[in-house]
């Protein structure tokens, strides 16, 4: 397991938990309690250094390289999926994954941003970068998605919009725009779940949802600790400071009326226990789906585009 | 006048006055060919230097005062909205540098509505002041772009937004980010009931700006050599480690590559503003439209309803008069 900086002291626990585990195969003496003691100190140090996570330690686990990305969420929650390809302009970009599928019983359309796990799927699906094909095709989805009366759900891992001269001169703005005009434009229910960075114009696009969610330890802004620091800070090593001033957490997004809900991960984030963050996703997209199934497709439109016309609007602190 | 005027007189003018207020006999040097610009020429020349055509950046009010008829239109007052909301602080505090800006500028935030008639026909502009924090979308200009969109639905008018604008506010935070969905709802609306929505892309229009409404347009007009695009060049450069392709980003080169519907100049745009409206909406726009920048000249009360047929009342968007510039 790949540990972040704050979690060495954990590390290092677990570490000699690992150790005492290879001893009591060969000897079997008395190392079971202190394991047992070990491995209690290590859930209290998770539980006391996940309970108080600065904006900066969030931002680490939202990029956890092992933390569940959108191919492992489908894998988990979509039955008979069935991948689609292609903006029919120009190319496929597989840094966007959708498909159809059946979410518990039901038809859905599927579309996230994926990141990669190791060098090669990293490459393969740019690192979550998505080019103006890949906003193309997550729009071709939603509107097949809206056409047939399927609810979408999308997934947004990114660290941003791929900033390349290719994805400029295909219209990398016009391409999120349109992206997001489609979200507004559904009259199909829109379930949007932030699974780990939602990286500013690259997110939003996927993410203007009747309802949209973060996992607890997810991040969402509109621009990077490390850019808004070089730029507000002129000095990249603030991005502590940013992070914190940005307000990125699914906590103070929640606070400021953002998002609609936190999906609770297990102790430790959601990459010590995957199963575990898989189920409560279901459970709470399954309970809002039942909700928005049930409402007609032009109230579903216009409850969503009245949403998003109230954000910044007076009232908030 | 020599090279003394430009290098010290500036500086000096700065402390005494709003940058507004610089007097006629001044010298500027335009950015792209350096060549001396007398400042009232450059006024008169609608900021496009007189040298090289170079489009320089446009005062708000300058640019409203070309566009509409007789050089009228009525401002109207925007609702508040969230001030910041994150209680920011970077190097300063977002709420100081909101108040230089406001002091800078004279505007409440980066966008000024206003309504008028353009050929005789009425029409409802949201136009951008990049001195204003770098014309960066927060919940104010955003609220400014839904204010425009309302009142374009209730003079059943169209549209027309002209951009300049470093793209997101990151002093709001999540809250600018939002604003990308807020006012591609507003504009959404416009082109719902039928109403011509008219971007007008000028120098610089980037980042969340551009990859919202203002992409979003019926007809994208790009001023000349404007900076366009999504992510900055040099995030670009580091991305690829290449050197960039000439031309990279501008007007011509969105043009070439389909983003825009034409690359208009300056003293031209009026003209063709007021043409594309009439023949969207099947009207003969007024036969005195022209090219050039329009007289100045002191407002009447006939004035202020202009050509234009009256306005409705907006019950929530009370209009007042456009303070416009005092006469020098
Ligand atoms: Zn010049």
């Amino acid at each position: 397991m790949h540990f972040l900086d704050f979690e060495k002291p954990i590390a290092e626990l677990e570490g000699k938990i690992a150790e005492l585990r290879h001893l009591s195969d060969s000897d079997g003496v008395n190392i079971a309690e202190e394991v047992s003691r070990l491995q209690t100190r290590v859930d209290k140090d998770l539980r006391s250094a996940y309970a108080k996570l600065t904006p900066w330690q969030k931002t680490q686990v939202a990029r956890h390289p092992d933390r569940p990305h959108t191919l492992d969420y489908i894998k988990a929650l979509i039955d008979d999926f069935m991948p689609l390809a292609g903006d029919r302009t120009f190319a496929e970009d597989a840094a966007v994954v959708g498909g159809l599928g059946r979410f518990k019983g039901r038809s859905v359309m599927i579309i996230g941003l994926e990141k990669g796990r190791d060098t090669e799927t990293r490459l393969r699906h740019n690192f979550g970068m998505a080019k103006p094909e890949g906003y193309r095709k997550a729009k071709r989805l939603m509107e097949l998605a809206d056409k047939f009366g399927i609810p979408v759900i999308t997934l947004v891992d990114t660290a941003g919009a791929y900033p390349g001269v290719d994805a400029e001169e295909r219209g990398q703005a016009e391409a999120i725009a349109r992206c997001v005009e489609t979200c507004l434009d559904l009259r199909v229910p829109l379930i949007s779940l932030i699974i780990g960075e939602g990286g500013s114009g690259g997110a939003i696009a996927l993410a203007a949802g009747n309802v949209v969610l973060m996992l607890e330890h997810a991040i969402y802004s509109v621009i990077s600790p490390e850019g808004c620091a070089s730029i507000l800070w002129r000095d990249g090593d603030q991005a502590k400071t940013a992070a914190e001033a940005l307000k990125l957490t699914a906590q103070d997004l929640e606070r400021l009326a953002v998002i609609d809900g936190i999906v609770a991960e297990p102790l430790g984030g959601a990459h010590r226990a995957p199963e575990a963050v898989y189920s409560a996703v279901r459970d709470t997209i399954d309970m809002h789906l039942n909700q928005l199934v049930r409402i007609d497709g032009g109230q579903l439109r216009a409850r969503r585009r009245d949403k998003f016309l109230q954000m910044g609007r007076a009232g908030l602190e | 006048m020599n090279w003394l005027t430009n290098f010290v007189r500036p500086k000096i003018q700065k402390f005494r006055k709003p940058a507004k207020e610089v007097p006629d006999n001044l010298w500027m040097q335009c950015p792209k060919c350096s060549e001396m610009v007398f400042h009232r020429e450059l006024e008169k020349n609608l900021r496009v230097c007189t040298h090289c055509g170079h489009h320089m950046r446009m005062p708000v009010r300058d640019r409203l005062r070309m566009l509409f008829d007789n050089a009228q239109w009525t401002e109207i007052e925007l609702q508040p909205v969230a001030v910041d909301p994150l209680k920011f602080k970077d190097r300063k505090r977002y709420a100081e540098r909101l108040k230089d800006a406001q002091a800078k500028t004279g505007l409440l935030d980066a966008v000024v509505v206003g309504h008028g008639a353009m050929g005789g026909l009425g029409a409802v502009v949201a136009a951008f002041e990049f001195d204003f924090m770098g014309g960066s979308m927060g919940a104010a200009v955003g609220e400014a772009l839904v204010a425009a969109a309302e009142l374009a639905l209730l003079q059943e008018a169209p549209l027309i937004v002209i951009p300049s604008s470093g793209g997101a506010r990151m002093q709001e935070g999540i809250l600018s980010l939002m604003q990308m969905a807020r006012t591609t709802v507003a504009v959404t609306k416009v082109r719902e009931r039928g109403l011509p929505y008219i971007v007008v892309l000028t120098d610089p229009t980037t980042g969340g700006v551009t990859a919202s409404f203002a992409m979003l347009g019926d007809v994208a007009i790009a001023e000349p050599g404007a900076v366009i695009g999504f992510a900055g060049a040099r995030v670009i450069e580091q991305t690829i480690r290449e050197k960039l392709p000439e031309g990279f980003q501008r007007s011509e080169y969105l043009m070439q590559h389909g983003m825009v519907d034409m690359v208009v100049p300056r003293h031209e745009l009026r003209a063709r503003l007021v043409q594309l409206i009439g023949l969207l909406l099947h009207k003969n726009p007024s036969a005195d439209v022209i090219n050039m920048p329009p007289q100045r000249r002191k407002r009447t009360e006939r004035d202020k309803v202009g050509a234009q047929p009256p306005d409705p009342t907006v019950p929530d968007l009370d209009p007042y008069e456009s303070d416009g510039e005092t006469e020098k």
